[in-house]
This record gives structure tokens, sequence and C-alpha cells, in this order.
């Protein structure tokens, strides 16, 4: 056992990008899954929709460890070890596409029926009315829910720590094996999951308010 | 793919996966159960206490919600016997999850008390109401049906928040899969049965829940 010094902070700072940049990824490769299922979940054939709404239950309805875990061991089985980097974004990808989609399709709905009839009556193609009618006025309803939903996202990438992954709390745990200073060091290391969390919840609620107002008025 | 499945252990191991899936069922109960005492207790001095004492309330609520459940279990369950707290797996997680779902029963408790406006408790006492019956037939039916749909969504969640626990091995449904896996070297399977009883539980609560609700406030509001 040894005491805790300055290089252990640097360390956990350092290990903190990994945090950012496991969430920041594992925001691009949900928002894709998320938009893909957002739109099958509004589509009209029934057995797409029927996928989506199946994706998302499935992914709302078990723990984000075991699908972790079974992105990770699912890659053994059918011969493509994925590793614990690979299988974490992928894994990460899946979960955060289900709520994102979730979320989204809220916002796709609340867009009025009325407009998307107009489009298509003004002869606009599917991809012309979602991309000029629908999405502009989807967005402003659902930037505030993912804003929020990235506050879960990177508390998510702690996960990572299970499966092997060095990020945070990984390097957390790591140093407390080496120094045995549980309160300071997990103290630290949610002092800084809080300083990157913390901004983004005060943001979604500001956002959210201000949303409120507009619908309001 | 070339893998043949293999269930045939996961048969035999049935009496770890109940044995998981109960004590899982145990963990979230009870937490939910002192969640729930604590978040009233909570909201109440969130909304209607002293000033400190709302700071303090509201900064344990943001603290605990704006940090992972996995650093929290580990604050607890490796801090704790250093102060002279000695705990069992159990007991950490079982610390961990009132903790972790208090911040988060507290702001749904809250958002429940907060939605009743007040002209309505003035114009029941003004309709001749004494207290307890303002707060019997106005506050508190209006309040459930603000409070109770969220709660029965937070117990999934808190459900499926608990395989985290594995993490400092107490005896739940996940770490009965990692057992079963270490044992049988069936890696897949073990979580694949694990992930569906969780599923079925989930499925099992938000139907009951929904049924709940649809007996108590007859048709369901829309949010």
């Amino acid at each position: 056992m040894r005491s805790f010094n300055a290089g252990d902070l640097t360390y956990l700072l350092l290990a903190a990008r990994w945090t950012v940049v496991l969430s920041l990824i594992a925001f691009a490769g949900g928002g894709l899954v998320g938009l893909v299922i957002a739109l099958m979940r509004v589509a009209e054939a029934r057995p797409v929709r029927w996928f989506a709404i199946g994706f998302i239950r499935l992914f709302q309805g078990t723990p984000l460890l075991l699908q972790l875990f079974l992105v990770f061991f699912g890659g053994d089985m059918i011969g493509v070890p994925l590793g614990a980097w690979l299988s974490v974004i992928l894994g990460l990808s899946l979960n955060a596409g289900a709520f994102l989609g979730e979320i989204w399709r809220g916002s796709i709905q609340a867009v009025p029926n009325g407009q998307i009839e107009a489009a298509r009556a003004l002869g606009l193609h599917y991809g012309q009315r979602m991309l000029r009618v629908v999405a502009p006025q989807a967005l402003r309803t659902a930037i505030p829910p993912t804003v929020g939903f990235l506050v879960n996202l990177i508390k998510s990438t702690s996960l990572a720590a299970i499966i092997g992954f060095v990020e945070l709390t990984r390097a957390g745990q790591q140093l407390n094996n080496a120094t045995f200073r549980p309160f300071l060091i997990f103290g630290l290391v949610a002092s800084v999951y809080f300083v990157m969390c913390w901004p983004l919840t005060i943001a979604a609620s500001r956002l959210e308010r201000r949303l409120a107002l507009a619908y309001k008025r | 793919m070339n893998y043949i499945f293999h269930f045939g252990d996961m048969w035999n191991a049935r009496d770890e996966f109940i044995a998981g899936a109960l004590m899982t069922l145990r963990l979230s109960a009870l937490a939910m159960i002192a969640s729930l005492f604590i978040a009233i207790l909570g909201a109440l001095a969130r909304t209607s206490g002293p000033k400190p004492l709302r700071l303090l309330v509201a900064a344990y609520v943001e603290i605990i919600r704006n940090t992972p459940f996995l650093v929290q279990i580990f604050m607890i369950f490796f801090g704790l016997p250093t102060v002279g707290l000695r705990l069992d797996a159990n007991e950490g997680a079982l610390i961990a999850l009132i903790l972790n779902g208090s911040a988060y029963t507290i702001e749904i408790v809250r958002a429940g008390i907060e939605n009743i406006s007040h002209g309505q408790v003035e114009g029941a006492l003004a309709l001749g109401l004494h207290r307890l019956q303002t707060f019997r037939l106005v506050v508190l039916p209006q309040a459930l049906r603000i409070i109770v749909p969220p709660l029965g969504s937070q117990f999934i969640l808190l459900m499926l928040n608990s395989s985290v626990c594995s993490a400092i091995s107490a005896d739940e449904l996940t770490s009965a899969a990692l057992d079963v896996q270490g044992r049988t070297f069936r890696a897949f399977e073990a979580f694949i049965v694990a992930a569906a009883i969780y599923f079925a539980l989930s499925l099992l609560f938000s139907t009951a829940f929904a049924a709940i609700e649809r007996v108590a406030f007859g048709k369901r509001i829309t949010r």
C-alpha cells in the first residue's frame, strides 16, 4: 500500500479523457441508431414499426450491464472477438439508440399531422418531407430531452469499467487497490463525473423551461 | 456461425438463477419502500423546510443524479468499512440502491406536491372542509395521480439498475449469471437467460402497474 500523490490525480484526469471520448463516440453511434429507430417507429409499414417497438422494449427492459456482456461475449461466440473497447462502443450505441429513438419518435409525432399532409399535397417526397418539414420542427422539442439523456449516457460509460476498459471509474478502482483511500478516490472520481454532468443537467432543464414557455404563448 | 447453443447447463443451474432473481426482487422492493419513505420526508423538506435544509436536499439530489451508480456503490462498499462500518455485499448493495433511488423518488414526489395549486387548498378550506378532509379529498387524490405512474417506472429502472450490484458480488441475478458463466464457460447462454428473466420481470411489473393505475384512477390520464 502506498499513499495518494499528485501523479495519481493526473492519472485520474487522463483516464477521464476516455470517459469523454467514449461518451462522444457512443452518442454519435447512438444518434445514428436512434435516428433509424425513430424513423422506423413512425414508418407506415407495420412490420417496420413492430421491429422498432421490439428493439426499444428489449433495450429498455433489460439491464445495460447485461447488454454489454452479451455484446462482449456474443462477438466471441460468432468468432469475431471485439475486445473491451469495441464491445463497449457497440453496446452503448445500441442502448443509446433505443432511448434516443424513443425520445425522437415523440418529437416527430409532436409535429402536427397537417404539416405532413400539406407537404405530401405539395408533392414533396419522403426525404424532403422529413428533412425540410418534420426535422426543423421536431428538433425544437427533441433538444432538451436529448441533452438530458447525455447525462445518462456519460454515467453509463462507467459500466465499461466492469468489462475491463480503463476509463475514469476503472482508473479509480486501480488507484483504490493501490492506496486504499476509497472516500478520497471515489470522491474525486464522482466529482469529475459531476463536473461533466451537472452543466448538462442544468442546460437540459433550462431548455425545457424555455420550450414550455414557447408553447404557452 | 458455428456456435452450438447449450442450454442444458443453464437448466441445471436453474436454482441459482431463481435464487438470484429472488434476491434482485428483494433488493429492489426493499430499496423502493425505503426510498419512498425517505422521498416523502425529503420532498417535504425540499418544498417547505427551512432554507438550509432545502439546499441540503437539493444538493443531495443533484449529486446522486449526476454521478454514476457504480461509483456510488464503490464509495459505499469500500468506504464505509474504513470508518468502522462492516458490510457484506448485499447490505452494501441495498444501502447504495436506497441512497440512489431516494434522489430520483424525491423528485417524483416533489413534482406531485408542487403540482397542486394553492388555490385548491384555499378553496377547499373556504368550502368548510377541515385540514384533514382537504388533504384526503383534495390534495392526496390529485398528488397520487401524478406520483404513482412514474413510481412504477422508477421501480423498474431500479430493478434493472440493481444488476450493477454484481460489481461488488451481491447475490443478485447478474452475479448468479456470472457464477454460472464462470463454472460452465457458457457465457452467452448464461447472460441470455439472465436478460430474459429481467425482461420478463420488467414486462410483468409494467403490466401490473398499468393495471393498478387503471383500477385506481380510472381511465389512464394522458400526459
